[in-house]
């Protein structure tokens, strides 16, 4: 049972944050596998714009039954595009979480985010994450 | 680092509810998704195993789908340069099974010029053999 409440209490709670480096090999595994033809992400230059899936960082007493969620869907912001050898200062927090009537009966929403910083704590991208709990 | 040369749009000759150029990817295999659940850290193996998908009511495995959401990262790098990107966002509407050959597809929704260059909204969807529009939303790009 999800328990819609309970997870209520945990909305605001965020990650440590988490120093990411970021590897051209990396960036080049994951293009590899999508079969990415952008030269500079072949390469491992830049990160292609969904790399950032690639962090995840879990948030404290948040866990899920991979079987019962879905991804519902998914946003990215960039200030600039994610380079190799970025050292990228990551952070998850859970945003929301609310309950709707959906095709399968009542389904629970969790909103979560990501972002990244630079070193100096500039912004460099964001992400925000709709999950579904059947 | 501009990859102006390996873009396929010139934002100049577009307006809005201009349809851009399609981008056909290849037939999704099961070894791209065990490939894709390495390269992305998601190893829920409703994705990678036949036996796990059935359990939880699917015929077999279905695709990760952010692996459709890449293809859409990708389009947009192709049209515009990977240098563009603002920003992406995209629904999960159906589910992608291996042999499913997926193109890319965008409209124009707006254009405007700020001091950064040409901003574009671009509506994207990735759709499906049967024309099925599986995973679809928005994205904007700055190009100079």
């Amino acid at each position: 049972m999800s328990d819609v409440s309970v997870l209520r209490e945990l909305i605001g709670r965020q990650s440590d944050e988490v120093l990411v480096e970021v590897e051209r090999g990396a960036i080049r595994k994951f293009a590899e596998a999508v079969g990415d033809t952008t030269e500079a992400c072949i390469r491992g230059d830049i990160a292609p714009p969904t790399f950032p899936t690639t962090i995840r960082i879990p948030i404290p007493g948040l866990t899920f039954d991979l079987a019962r969620v879905l991804h519902g869907g998914q946003e990215y912001r960039f200030e600039r595009p994610i380079l190799a050898g970025d050292r990228l200062r990551c952070r998850t927090r859970l945003r929301d979480v609310y309950q709707r009537e959906g095709r399968l009966g009542a389904m629970t929403f969790l909103i979560i985010e990501l972002e990244g910083r630079s070193g100096d704590g500039e912004p460099v991208f964001s992400g925000r994450s709709t999950v579904i709990v059947r | 680092m501009s990859d102006t040369l390996t873009t396929h749009l010139s934002p100049r000759e577009l307006s809005v509810g201009s349809a851009l150029p399609e981008l056909r990817k290849e037939a999704i295999t099961k070894l791209q998704l065990v490939k894709y659940a390495g390269a992305s850290g998601d190893y829920n193996l409703i994705h990678t195993d036949d036996e796990t998908a059935r359990r939880v009511g699917l015929d077999g495995v279905i695709a990760h789908g952010m692996l459709s959401m890449a293809f859409l990262g990708e389009y947009l790098c192709w049209l515009t340069g990977p240098t563009s990107i603002r920003r992406l966002t995209v629904r999960f509407a159906e589910m992608v099974r291996p042999g499913d050959v997926l193109t890319c597809r965008a409209r124009v929704k707006a254009l405007e010029q700020d001091a950064g260059g040409q901003r574009m909204t671009l509506e994207l969807w990735a759709e499906d053999q049967r024309a099925q529009q599986v995973t679809f939303g928005e994205a904007e790009v700055v190009t100079s």
